[in-house]
């Protein structure tokens, strides 16, 4: 065939100077291992390539123009994905190539990657308050997985209590994971508030052997549950460790988990920095105390500080490397590979960005923004905002009480040019708002639902 | 504005550039940045957000309130787009260098198109719970390439949803533990077999998912011991989990026959595809009988590995294995694509939504700018490379490879400085920090070294017979230091952006620091 572009050795006379230069007559001594039985005796039945750049451009635009985003459309969804404002100069840091190419480069050659991973690390730790947090895992539900078994490991524990509502695709994997060490007790919220039940939790703590209290602020339903810090009591009193996962998107506002008595937070940096992209742009946080027992529980590798033999140089490498499967396999604590480093670096230029006023601000804005819907669309006939009593952060549920469903009802407001919320069941939904929407957004929606709620 | 004494007049010898010397006279960037927490002033701002246009001031419950503002530097938009843009020049891309030194990590040239689809709103701006009539170009995209991996494995599904390749064996085996409590054998197969030259994460995610570990370690060839195989396999095996070839390079030609007495034992068998690069279009994974395989997108199929992710993975299954894949697949009823969540035998859920989508595009249009031939043309090429180096490392006095001499290797190859180490008491690591000095990246291997003084190599097909030879210029040099001026290796390096760590400091709870407050805590007592 003819030399490949990306391939640089594909030319036919450059690669029989090479098999001269090792005295082999063709690539096929190289696969003298492989036996005859298991060669593939035909050429892969796939598509004719794609030739050309310009070819491949147009095939893969075309496929994409069958996409319509949510810029093109006013979107209203959240559910654990969320729409918010990437700064361009953090597009510009992670596109560089010597970050989106880099791979896992010692100090030596990677001296940038190790800075900016910590600096990451640093800034998660300010926003969050705690001493130690992790270079990035896949995503909230790892870490929060992650956490949990953490949690499972200092206790010596059994069950886990998961408290506020946790999403249903966050407690499959959390189901999954934690499975050959722990027992997942799912305590119902109050039906009615969307509140964590305090007697409840109680009763299932009484029957001793937790290893955690897990609650999320804000919940799947987008609630800062106002029990969030007496769960903390709950559990310690317990002799459990309270484990809060969070979107730290919030944090300009509200409390960090440590300040109401978190051992372990977890969360997405999603919100901090990364596109949508289809659920695809993940990292997952981990933080604790500065305790020897709680960094020896991480999988994840920890980057550290450290003096080289230069006056004023920052060195960098790794903290405890043997509690890693890297160091000694499955004697590790769970296991490490490749994650989500570049998106911790993303999340890490979105704070140095924001500042502690940006974030400020933006919480302050989501949270006025999830305010004023709750109000607005409280007020549209059809439409009830069944947990409005509670504070919101960007999340929350709509309940329609005319004929339509809630899947009907988005169907509606798709032909209106608008993503309504993640259906819940037949009469529930989950919408949401971030900084992103305006007041016109909101009053759009309304007026949209006033046409076809009723 | 000219200086100097009036030069003796020109003559075109004078404009003559002499050649380059044998070796890039390359020094890493040193702009001895500061840590960003020493930058800007208070006040300064990066980018401002929206103002909310509704009544603001929202009440928050007692002690949800934020009292304090988090210690955030203050900094400017230009600083902070400088101090990063400083790191980046700190750090050396696969963009950048002759980047063969991260053996069984296979990372291979990103073409530069593929990110321009996965920055398009069309993929970046796409919410995953969007009406699925409004994302048919990316269910199509997803639906393709899973056809495309269906073909290249001989496996009958796939999912895309693993966020990286040990999340991908890490789904394996949750798969397999679903198999066998579907047939009431969770209690009693609780065993996974694996290899010591395989990568940690097999023996790892095994013990994280509650299997016992074993593991095999290789016979005098190098190859897994199969008399330890047969000693290991009982009912009580689940699955066995291997890498073939191996990161020692080694092709295990008895492969069928280790499929054949796990099997026997009622056991599972999972391929650990890292290692594909070598053996796309040669071999599949389903013909030597494997109930399950998995690849890493961003190694075989060239996306960019992004300083350690986000990275994809991929597992193809049987159809026996299909019922328990994650949830949800996409599925096409010859109209329109779908997501399927109607699988009630599946493990569930492995990461948030569908996998690293901006990856499965750029995956999907990689191997649609290839083709079948054009696989097996990266394929071959990469092995010829790896030959190519091998033949040129072993004129390297110190250097060996252990293990079957005088038999090929595929993708990679495991060598031994063990001898260079004897005779000059440089160790792999020094090779590897000096290595840097030259503009390149070389890791020694994963842990424990069974090999001793490994270094692991593995040239892809994306570079050129002169890049080979430079890096095996390098390690030349560096070994002829080793033997000639062993301070030079040992104290490297010299022309990086810092000197060697204090890695004690990094081990001990009282001086580690993970992070800024608790560095100012512990050692600045602040």
């Amino acid at each position: 065939m003819n030399a490949h572009p990306y391939i640089p050795n594909s030319v036919p006379e450059v690669k029989r100077e090479m098999l001269a230069a090792i005295g082999a007559r063709s690539v096929e001594d190289f696969y003298a291992d492989v036996p005859g039985r298991i060669r593939l005796d035909r050429p892969l039945d796939l598509p004719p390539p794609l030739r050309s750049e310009a070819e491949l451009v147009r095939h893969v635009g075309g496929l994409l123009r069958r996409n319509t985003s949510a810029e093109e459309a006013l979107s209203f969804l959240g559910a654990g994905c969320y729409h918010h404002h990437v700064p361009a100069v953090v597009e510009e840091v992670v596109n560089r190539s010597e970050f989106l190419t880099a791979y896992a480069g010692e100090p030596y050659e990677d001296h940038g990657r190790f800075q900016a991973l910590w600096e990451y690390q640093s800034l998660m730790g300010e926003l969050l308050e705690m001493d130690v947090v992790s270079v990035p895992v896949y995503d909230g539900h790892q870490a929060a997985a992650t956490a949990l078994r953490m949690a499972g490991r200092i206790t010596g524990r059994r069950r886990l209590l998961l408290v506020t509502a946790v999403a249903p695709d966050k407690l499959s994997k959390i189901k999954d994971y934690v499975r050959p060490d722990h027992d997942v007790v799912v305590v119902p919220v109050d039906p009615a508030t969307g509140l964590a039940d305090p007697a409840a939790v109680r009763a299932e703590l009484a029957a001793g052997d937790v290893a955690a209290v897990f609650a999320e602020a804000p919940s799947a339903s987008g609630i800062l549950d106002p029990a969030l810090p007496s769960l903390a009591e709950m559990a310690h009193e317990a002799g459990g460790l309270y484990v809060v996962g969070c979107n730290p998107i919030s944090l300009g506002a509200v409390t960090p988990p440590a300040g109401y008595g978190a051992d372990i937070v977890c969360g997405d940096v999603q919100p901090l920095g990364l596109p949508m992209s289809y659920g695809g742009m993940n990292g997952g946080f981990i933080a604790t105390r500065d305790e020897e027992l709680y960094v020896g529980e991480f999988p994840s590798r920890l980057f550290g500080l450290a003096p080289t033999s230069v006056e004023g140089e920052y060195g960098f490498g790794d903290v405890a490397y043997e509690r890693t499967s890297f160091a000694v396999r499955e004697q590790g604590k769970e296991w490490v590979g490749t994650a989500a480093a570049l998106n911790g670096i993303a999340a890490g230029v979105y704070l140095a960005l924001m500042g502690p006023q940006g974030m400020r601000e933006v919480a302050e804005t989501i949270l006025a923004n999830t305010r004023y819907a709750l109000d607005r669309l409280a007020g549209v006939p059809g439409v009830e905002t069944p947990y409005a009593d509670a504070p919101h952060f960007a999340d929350f549920t709509l309940r329609f009480t005319g004929p339509q469903t809630s899947a009907e009802i988005g169907e509606a407001l798709l032909e209106h040019g608008i993503f309504g919320g993640r259906v819940l069941s037949e009469t529930d939904a989950l919408y949401c708002v971030t900084e992103i929407h305006t007041k016109d957004d909101i009053d759009r929606l309304a007026e949209t639902l006033q046409e076809i709620a009723k | 504005m000219k200086t100097g004494p009036t030069p003796s007049p020109l003559t075109p010898a004078d404009a003559r550039i002499g050649p380059k010397p044998p070796l890039r006279r390359f020094h890493q960037a040193r702009w001895d940045e500061p840590l960003l927490f020493e930058l800007g002033s208070p006040g300064e701002r990066g980018v401002l957000p929206p103002l909310p246009q509704v009544p603001a001031d929202v009440v928050l419950p007692d002690g949800l309130r934020r009292t304090s503002p988090p210690a955030l530097p203050e900094l400017s938009q230009p600083q902070v787009l400088r101090h990063y843009l400083r790191l980046s020049q700190e750090n050396l891309g696969a963009d950048f260098n002759v980047d063969v030194g991260q053996g069984t990590c296979t990372m291979k040239y990103s073409p530069k198109v593929n990110d321009r689809f996965v920055r398009d709103p069309k993929v970046a701006a796409l919410h995953p719970l969007q009406d699925e009539r409004t994302v048919q170009g990316v269910l199509e995209i997803m639906y393709r390439l899973e056809g495309l991996l269906r073909e290249i494995s001989g496996m009958d599904r796939f999912s895309l949803q693993p966020g990286a390749g040990s999340a991908a064996i890490y789904t394996n085996v949750a798969m397999i533990r679903a198999y066998f409590a579907a047939r009431g054998e969770a209690e009693t197969r609780d065993e996974v077999i694996t290899t010591i030259f395989s990568h940690p994460s097999n023996a790892a995610c095994a013990r994280t998912a509650g299997f016992k570990v074993i593991t095999l370690y290789p016979d005098a060839d190098g190859y897994p011991d199969i008399e330890a195989l047969r000693r290991a396999v009982g009912p009580r095996t689940a699955a066995l989990l291997i890498t073939n070839p191996e990161d020692t390079g080694l092709f295990n030609p008895r492969i069928e026959e280790f499929v054949r007495i796990v099997h026997e034992a009622g056991g599972l068998c999972a391929y650990d595809q890292a290692n594909a690069n070598g053996i796309l279009g040669i071999t599949r994974a389903r013909d030597t009988g494997f109930d399950l395989c998995h690849f890493n997108l961003h190694k075989t199929f060239s996306t960019p590995h992004a300083c350690g992710g986000p990275a994809a993975g991929a597992c193809g299954v049987s159809a026996e294995l299909a019922p328990y894949l994650p949830t949800p697949t996409v599925e096409f009823d010859g109209t329109r694509y779908r997501l399927d969540d109607d699988r009630p035998e599946s493990v569930g859920k492995i990461r948030p939504f569908y996998g690293v989508v901006p990856n499965l595009v750029r995956a999907y249009a990689w191997i649609m700018s290839m083709g079948g031939a054009g696989l097996r043309e990266a394929a071959e090429v990469a092995v010829l490379n790896n030959n190519y180096l091998m033949a040129k490392v072993l004129q390297i006095r110190g250097a060996s490879v252990p293990y079957a001499p005088g038999r090929p290797r595929v993708e990679q190859v495991r060598y031994s400085w063990e001898r260079l180490a004897e005779e000059t008491g440089v160790h792999s690591e020094d090779i590897g920090v000096r290595a840097a000095d030259f503009g390149t990246h070389y890791w020694t291997s994963h842990h424990p070294y069974i090999v001793p003084e490994p270094m692991t190599l593995e040239p892809t097909e994306s570079y050129s017979r002169a890049e080979l030879d430079e890096y095996a210029a390098i390690l030349a040099e560096v070994a002829r230091e080793a033997y000639e001026d062993p301070e030079t290796v040992r104290t490297a390096p010299h022309r990086s952006t810092v000197h060697r760590a204090r890695e004690d400091v990094l081990d001990d709870p009282a001086t580690w620091a993970v992070t800024w407050r608790a560095y100012r805590r512990k050692i600045l007592g602040e």
